[in-house]
């Protein structure tokens, strides 16, 4: 009889126990940061400390490579086969939340009040997606080469002005001492163009579109403003300031091998450049007179339209928030936390820190692109604009197509609910 | 006379040679290329890039970089879906299209020149264009598998394989091929009782090696570099193939070694195939010459 209640006993707590194990529930994430072992390790760590630290939810890891994440993730949604949780490009997140792809999170706002500006994914007035960390451009050089041109060094406070810089790339030029005056990276297309080089039109006064109204591109991008800079970045080309086309492997070895006197390159790039010199400035963006810009918003986490549980998915979300994960991840692929107390537990953002100035950057410079479904079309046109321009097209006739091209994508998708 | 035409001919030989030589380089020397710069450091290899270094094993050599592109990806696992995927769809392929041709050329039926012509016209229309049609109906179909019977085929190999298991391009080769066999064979095979499996099985495709190794190279390249559709349809990386795989080496920082060393990887498996069916290629040239 004892026996017999041993083994009854014993079944109630292996069916209690089967049932608690039945009663979590798989999230599945999908996640661009395939081929790349440090950021994967982390985002696993934190999964797992996830699945750990509760019974409800098991989180289960997608990994894509980078380059072919976004046509997954679109090939996904019209297959009707999205996970629970995605991460997205910052600018591209408006498109996929107003194509349906993405529902809003849940989850508490006060716990990302002090986050960098870039990381939050807003749109249509809701958080939809939130980034670990940030990422910056500056204008890389060296302070022997500023001291050799008898230029002055740049703050933050009072950055170079439009003519200062040109006057720059013309003294580095006549020095005789470099291939090209600056590197702009011309070799890397896509996003590049409008995330690095935007900012510079935007400086000048002008726009991708104009955010007032989100409907059209007309006097933003062609106006007088827009011209100023179209005229000043074919310039840098005729001039032989900069290259309209580029060696990848100048991109990735020119400035560090000493062909170039300037590099606009961005935060994870800069610990190769500080292995290469023991000089190494990072300057913030020239003034063209509507004050310096970088651009803003690197890759964020969100939720699926598709979720059930988009509770659980929030609930992920919100647990890797914490500053010892954005610490890692920027102590492990070099980009900025999100918050300035997880700054201050890196190694290279903490104050200081060899890089400390990008949050700094990021933090008064930082512009987010455009915040519209559009932006994904706006962008490539953009991209096509500036390399018809560098390439010699005349200037208005350039942002003119452009301006009509994209006008024509908004009006052909009903302003995109604007 | 003749030692002026010995001359002349010794002298042909030695330009035709040298041209057939230099060109054979020129189309070697990007696989050379890729070889060593596989053994080199990234900041090595980018400065041999503009000195015929880059085509030599000189400097800071190691095989470093391939095991650094198995640390990154599963390189293996990417070769083994791509040699599975690919040769499955080409031995399908191969029997598919040849049966369609042969129906088409020696068998007569309704119709039979208006469905050609329709499967003929299907050459004019690019992949891109039923990719996502074919998405929808992929991401619905059954699938009875060791699960049972199951409903969506994305993140599996049968989605890699049967949407290309026929296709015109190889049925044309086929239909143009059969053509050229003498009637009378077949004839002969049916007058003394061969039923038409018999016929395909027993005449026809023994004739047929330089057209199925033609459409198996043709097919196994393109299956071998697949990337939109894998792309779209397969979500699981152990379902992946290799050119997807390329994608975890393009990173912001490129690691051009490891690239190079991944493509040299990925490389072998169609080299090989390519030389077995060379040889298989010309036995069935010597063994079929015999024929007019």
């Amino acid at each position: 009889m004892t026996s017999l209640r041993l083994l009854a006993t014993s079944i109630a707590i292996t069916t209690a126990m089967s049932s608690a194990a039945f009663a979590q529930t798989t999230l599945t994430m999908w996640y661009h940061g395939a081929g790349n072992e440090v950021e994967s390790n982390i985002v696993n760590q934190i999964i797992s400390d996830f699945n750990a630290s509760q019974s409800d939810w098991v989180v289960e890891i997608q990994s894509f490579p980078q380059a072919a994440y976004n046509d997954s993730v679109v090939a996904g949604a019209l297959a009707g086969n999205l996970p629970d949780i995605l991460d997205v490009d910052g600018p591209v997140m408006p498109n996929w939340a107003w194509s349906g792809y993405m529902q809003p999170l849940q989850i508490d706002e006060a716990k990302i009040a002090n986050y960098l500006p870039g990381t939050k994914g807003v749109w249509n007035g809701e958080l939809y997606s939130i980034g670990l960390w940030d990422a910056a451009i500056s204008l890389v050089t060296r302070q022997s080469y500023l001291d050799e041109l008898g230029l002055r060094t740049p703050t933050l406070a009072e950055p170079w002005t439009g003519e200062e810089f040109m006057d720059a790339l013309a003294k580095a030029k006549a020095s005789g001492n470099f291939d090209y005056a600056l590197d702009l990276g011309t070799a890397w297309t896509g996003e590049w163009y409008p995330y690095a080089f935007s900012p510079f039109l935007q400086s000048f006064g002008g726009d991708i579109i104009d955010r007032s109204t989100y409907t059209s591109a007309e006097g933003v991008l062609n106006g007088d403003a827009a011209v100023a800079f179209g005229n000043w970045w074919q310039g840098l080309f005729e001039d032989g300031y900069a290259q309209a086309t580029q060696d990848p492997a100048d991109r990735d070895n020119g400035f560090n091998s000493g062909k170039y006197a300037f590099s606009w390159n961005g935060n994870w790039a800069a610990l190769g450049t500080l292995d290469a010199y023991d000089d190494v400035l990072f300057l913030p963006a020239p003034d063209f007179g509507n004050g310096s810009k970088i651009g803003a918003a690197s890759w964020q986490f969100g939720v699926s339209a598709a979720s059930e549980h988009p509770e659980g998915a929030s609930a992920f979300i919100e647990f890797a928030l914490q500053d010892k994960y954005l610490a890692e991840f920027s102590n492990g692929i070099g980009l900025i936390p999100a918050t300035a107390s997880a700054a201050a537990m890196t190694e290279n953002y903490k104050e200081g820190g060899p890089l400390a100035v990008f949050f700094d950057l990021s933090e008064a410079q930082a512009l987010v692109r455009p915040v519209t479904p559009g932006y994904v079309v706006a962008a490539k046109v953009f991209e096509k604009a500036l390399a018809d321009i560098a390439n010699g097209a005349d200037v208005q006739d350039a942002l003119d197509s452009a301006v009509d091209e994209i006008d024509a994508d908004v009006a052909k998708n009903d302003n995109y609910g604007f | 006379m003749a030692q002026l035409s010995a001359d002349n001919h010794g002298l042909r030989l030695v330009v035709r040679y040298t041209v057939l030589g230099l060109i054979a380089l020129i189309f070697v020397f990007p696989l050379v290329f890729m070889l060593m710069s596989s053994l080199k450091p990234d900041a090595q290899l980018l400065s041999d890039t503009r000195s015929l270094r880059a085509f030599l094993p000189v400097g800071d050599i190691s095989l470093d970089n391939y095991f650094d592109a198995f640390r990154r990806a599963p390189v293996g696992l990417f070769i083994f879906n791509s040699v599975i995927v690919t040769g499955v769809t080409v031995v399908l392929t191969l029997f598919i299209c040849s049966a369609a041709a042969f129906a088409f050329v020696f068998v007569d039926w309704r119709g039979r020149d208006l469905v050609l012509t329709l499967i003929l016209a299907t050459l004019i229309v690019p992949f891109e264009t039923i990719a996502i049609p074919l998405l929808l109906i992929a991401s619905k179909l059954p699938w009875l598998g060791f699960d049972g019977l199951t409903y969506g085929w994305l993140n599996s190999y049968q989605v890699q394989i049967i949407p290309f298991v026929a296709d015109g391009l190889t049925i044309f080769l086929f239909v143009q091929y059969f053509k050229d066999l003498p009637g009378e064979l077949i004839e002969a095979a049916r007058v003394e009782g061969a039923s038409w499996w018999q016929v395909y099985r027993r005449v026809v495709i023994p004739l047929a090696g330089p057209v199925l190794a033609t459409a198996a190279i043709l097919k196994f390249l393109v299956m071998y570099n697949q990337y939109l559709w894998p792309l779209m349809v397969v979500q699981e990386e152990r379902y992946r193939p290799v050119m997807v795989g390329l994608q975890y080496f393009f990173q912001l920082n490129r690691a051009w070694g490891e690239i190079m060393a991944y493509l040299s990887l990925i490389t072998v498996p169609v080299l090989a195939f390519y030389l077995f069916l060379q040889r298989a290629f010309i036995a069935s040239i010597a063994s079929t010459g015999v024929k007019g």
